[in-house]
């Protein structure tokens, strides 16, 4: 039945839409038609042809206004008139191109600000995985395990090798599982080496996950297996047109990686980058590789892979948890890592299986970032909601311009709801056109706003693109928008009264309900001003404090060189410490160098080394601390103060006895009022690392370990020559005389004249700590940026409303002049006015300051939300800019000619 | 809106459907047709009779179709749908059980 309905109306509608033309000239044929035969009948019936055709036209109700109820009778009326709207809203914009293009580019800027943030956010925290039906993939992890035990490689160390051979005898709440683990590679051979990112993958990790082989095949089961050697190896999309040009020949070829020959299988699909959002893998290899590069499948105590799972359809997270937890400690029990003290094997068999969501897959970048990406979408918001409270008064004063037009209209007959509608479809045009500009804008600031958080040693890779997602949060926030900044001036447009329209426009004195709303969005545009003018405090001054915190050593011209593949791994322990002492004297050497130091910990790294000990007395408590082994330049080298007994010195041999300086966080914190020299303390035995007795020789000053956030802290030296486990690599520390980049060049030479095969890296501190606050920093420039902005844009909202105000007063202003007032007073009369209402949005955005930025305290570091030194210079800053935007107009009111202000009128 | 003020509201429509159920007829014909029909009892003014052809046309119960008409002009003769003869049954129903409830009434004895 409706159906039916529809068959015959559609064509209708169409027609009465799309030729609106045709249609109104066969109504004007029909009426036509009826008033010559009603017209004919009359002359038949007697009457004279003029008197028979003004009959019909009366009887028919008058030819036009008939016409006109016939058009406002059809269904498509409301389309029409919107069109019309459109087409009028278009004119008047047309008209003013200079408002146009200010107010299109104001909200593509504030509009593209908050899609930039969504693409990022979306992209980091809110999408799920490229991979079929990711609402299923879980990944099972040990419960509360924060990288405290065992030896870790990063983000993604969270099992060992055998607890997965053990985890994955119990699949029952999965239907497939698989195991990864990230590493870096060295990719080609001799000089065209290159570092690329390598995921080790089970053999089953792409038929779980459901991703389809882009060429030739993906890994299967069967290349897993043990003894597997150098055998398969899948490219992703990325790296294979990058090295490859994407040449599809390139399955079935050799590649060297780590100079072995790994054979292509097959590429993955451009979609799927891995498990890792914000790290994409150049190649894949399944895991019985890893054999060829040492014993990680073995090690109970090395932690390098993920587990993860696809859940079978009836079984839920909760679940799966429970089960695995059931099944934890015979899986525990079975894999007790060898070499560890009684204390530490306990803590392990405690330990628990948990299942999490993995939908999302896993992103370091979330953990770093998200709660600044977060609190940078909140403040790019309140940048558009103040620009939005600014287009609405430009849009006020624009409809109080045009309130004859509005008038004349409602006084021949328009519905307010028409003149409401037609008001808001400008502003709804103006947000549109805004909002089709801010995609670009979006595109590339988010792509800007990756590039912020990529660092040279933790590079970022995330494509950020213009999809569906974006598009549609980009139209709501431009119709939200619209809403903002378009409603009220078209209410206000629509309740002019028609009698005004033939009154004068200009009052004698200001009326106290004129511009009334435009007074409520400046008090509301201060509030949020200030608001972002504290946000934007607070982060510069905390990133500055971060930036600037005394770290207890030098930074300056202070780099570290990292060495790796020293080839001296087959040597015996003390021809390794003497290879290493010899390549720290070989940097020394370098002309410019001033002082070097091998150490195996690099200060403000994110690395770090931890020892669990206990003091060598009665009743003590087994406790722990960060930990380095350095040689005897190190104190020196960083300018770190001895402050009591001695540094580590070249007697400090493998044969010696075993000597510990600590700093004195240290000993206010370990040693409880003993005397820190001569105090002797035994570390608990770790796999390479037998409990051993230190006895401390000297005390420094305290310096930050790794995390600056965490302050100075507590933290050992022991010295190198005693480090049990001397590693292919080292850490070189090197203070320069000049730019330490002027001698890298050197200390490469030398190094590669010393043995060929070593690779060799430049960090200098400042840098590194720089790129470990590369958060902190981008939460700095942009919501400065935005504080900037806000003020910028408030002051000139103030301008224009006082502005706006004052010219309402104009004849007053005259009459007050002219009878005596002086200048001053006019300037006072005319700021007061809306210092007041500065004062009012100070008042009211205070408070919201404060409470947002006690939300975001997390985010700060060495100052509290109440600190009332950035609070105060916030409101002292918005005051002074409101103050210079409103006497510019008050000067310019006071400078009026009296004469002519009261001529005007 | 002007609207028929000699009609029971509603009733036009059904007049309306009734009169081009028998045959296909431009809007000046239908107009002499109500007036012939009913003895010049029912007035449907010109005025208020398109307004409710073109509801009907735009309601899906009766459709347009332009035809050259008695005196060789082109004209626009309207007829029922399928629809509009269904919408004629329910209303003319409706029709006979008002006006008989209000006969009953009209008809009740004076005491």
């Amino acid at each position: 039945m409706p159906f039916e309905r529809w068959l015959h109306l559609i064509p209708l509608r169409l027609r009465a839409l799309f030729r609106r033309a045709e249609v109104d000239q066969e109504l004007d044929e029909e009426l036509r038609y009826h008033i010559d035969r009603q017209t004919e009948l009359n002359i038949a019936q007697g009457m004279t042809p003029d008197a028979a055709r003004t009959a019909a036209l009366r009887a028919i109700g008058g030819f036009e206004s008939r016409k006109e109820e016939l058009r406002e009778q059809r269904a498509t009326i409301v389309i029409e008139h919107a069109a019309r709207d459109v087409r009028y809203a278009m004119r008047i914009l047309r008209r003013s191109p200079l408002f146009a293009v200010a107010a299109v580019g104001v909200l593509a800027l504030g509009i593209g600000a908050n899609a930039a943030m969504f693409a990022l956010i979306d992209k980091v925290v809110l999408r799920p995985l490229p991979v079929s039906r990711p609402d299923e993939i879980a990944e099972i992890r040990i419960d509360g395990y924060r990288h405290d035990f065992g030896i870790g490689d990063g983000f993604n160390s969270e099992l060992t090798h055998p607890l997965w051979q053990l985890i994955r005898t119990h699949p029952h709440a999965f239907s497939g599982m698989f195991a990864w683990g990230n590493t870096g590679l060295l990719f080609g051979d001799g000089a065209d080496r290159q570092r690329i990112n390598g995921l080790w993958v089970s053999g089953d990790y792409f038929d779980v996950l459901g991703v389809p082989a882009e060429h030739g095949r993906l890994l299967l089961e069967s290349d897993d297996h043990r003894g597997c050697g150098a055998s398969a190896v899948v490219l992703s999309h990325a790296f294979w047109q990058r090295q490859f040009g994407g040449s599809p020949s390139v399955v079935g070829a050799t590649v060297s990686i780590l100079d072995h020959r790994f054979t292509v299988v097959g590429v993955a699909p451009a979609a799927f980058t891995g498990l890792e959002v914000g790290r994409s893998f150049d190649v894949a290899l399944p895991i019985c590789s890893v054999e060829l590069f040492g014993n990680a499948l073995e090690q109970r105590e090395y932690f390098w892979l993920r587990v993860m799972g696809r859940l079978r359809p009836q079984w839920t997270i909760a679940q799966a948890s429970e089960q695995m937890r059931t099944i934890s400690a015979g899986l525990f029990e079975a894999t007790v890592p060898p070499g560890y003290s009684s204390e530490s094997t306990t803590r392990y068999r405690a330990y628990r299986l948990t299942v999490l969501p993995a939908a999302r897959g896993v992103s370091q970048l979330r953990a770093n970032f998200a709660p600044a990406l977060w609190v940078l979408l909140g403040l790019t918001g309140l940048v558009l909601l103040i620009t939005s409270a600014n287009l609405a008064t430009l849009m006020l004063a624009r409809a109080v311009g045009r309130e004859r037009e509005f008038t004349v209209r409602v006084a021949l007959g328009a519905s307010r709801h028409r003149i409401l509608s037609q008001a808001f479809i400008e502003s709804l045009i103006v947000a549109a056109l805004g909002a089709i500009c801010a995609l670009p804008v979006a595109v590339l600031s988010s792509r800007a706003m990756v590039g912020l958080l990529s660092t040279s040693s933790n590079p970022v890779d995330l494509a950020v693109h213009l999809d569906w997602r974006v598009a549609a949060f980009t139209g709501a926030v431009a119709a939200a928008t619209a809403i903002v900044f378009g409603l009220l001036p078209a209410i206000r447009a629509s309740l002019v009264h028609p009698a005004t329209a033939v009154r004068s426009t200009r009052g004698l004195t200001v009326d106290k309900h004129r511009g009334l709303a435009q007074r409520v969005l400046l008090v509301g545009q201060v509030a949020v001003s200030l608001v972002l003018a504290v946000a934007a405090l607070f982060f510069v001054r905390s990133f500055q404090n971060l930036i600037g915190a005394d770290t207890g050593f030098t930074q300056d011209r202070v780099m570290a060189v990292y060495l790796a593949d020293l080839g001296a791994g087959d040597l015996p322990l003390e021809q390794r410490v003497a290879f290493q002492s010899t390549l720290t004297d070989e940097i020394r050497s370098v002309p410019g160098v001033v002082a070097a130091a091998s150490s195996t910990h690099t200060p403000l790294s994110p690395a770090s080394w931890w020892h669990s000990f206990i003091l060598s007395i009665p009743g003590a408590e087994r406790t722990g601390s960060p930990w380095a082994y350095v040689d005897p330049g190190y104190f020196n080298t960083l300018q770190i103060p001895l402050v009591a007994g001695r540094g580590i010195t070249p007697f400090d041999t493998a044969a010696s006895k075993r000597a510990l300086v600590v700093n004195e966080s240290f000993v206010r914190e370990h040693l409880h009022g003993l005397p820190a020299i001569g105090t002797t303390l035994r570390t608990f035995a770790e796999p390479g690392y037998p409990a051993t007795s230190y006895e401390i020789v000297g005390v420094v000053r305290d310096t930050t370990y790794s995390d600056l956030r965490e302050g100075k802290r507590a933290i050992a030296f022991a010295p190198l020559a005693q480090d049990p486990g001397l590693r292919p690599w080292a850490n070189v520390l090197v203070r320069t005389s000049g730019p330490p980049s002027m001698v890298t060049e050197a200390i490469k030479q030398r190094v590669t004249h010393l043995s060929a095969g070593i690779l060799v890296g430049f960090t200098e501190l400042r840098v590194q700590l720089a790129e470990r606050l590369v958060g902190e920093r981008m939460l700095a420039w942009l919501s400065g940026g935005f504080g900037v902005l806000a003020l910028a844009i408030a002051s000139f909202g103030l301008y224009g409303i006082v502005a706006y105000l004052a010219g309402g007063r104009r004849n007053e202003i005259g009459i007050r002049l002219s009878l005596g007032s002086s200048r001053l007073q006019i300037i006072r009369l005319v700021m007061g006015d809306s210092l007041r209402l500065v004062i009012v949005g100070l008042a009211i955005g205070l408070p919201i300051a404060i409470a947002l930025m006690r939300t975001a305290s997390a985010l700060l570091f060495g100052l509290s939300a109440t600190d009332v030194g950035p609070l105060a210079a916030a409101v002292v800053f918005l005051a002074m800019a409101a103050g210079v935007a409103a006497l510019i107009p008050a000067w310019r009111a006071s400078r009026l000619d009296p004469s002519s202000a009261l001529r005007a009128e | 809106m002007s609207r028929p003020s000699d009609l029971v509201q509603g009733t036009l429509d059904l007049l309306l459907l009734k009169i081009l159920a028998l045959e296909p007829l431009h809007g000046w014909a239908i107009s002499q047709r109500l007036k012939l029909v009913s003895g010049d009892v029912l007035q449907v003014s010109d005025g208020s009779l398109y307004p409710a052809l073109h509801k009907l046309e735009q309601a899906g119960w009766i459709k347009a179709e332009w035809k050259p008409s008695e005196n060789n002009r082109r004209a626009k003769f309207y007829a029922l749908t399928r629809l509009g003869r269904r919408q004629l049954e329910k209303e003319s129903a409706e029709w006979k059980r008002l006006s008989m409830a209000i006969s009953t009434v009209v008809q009740l004895p004076e005491a």
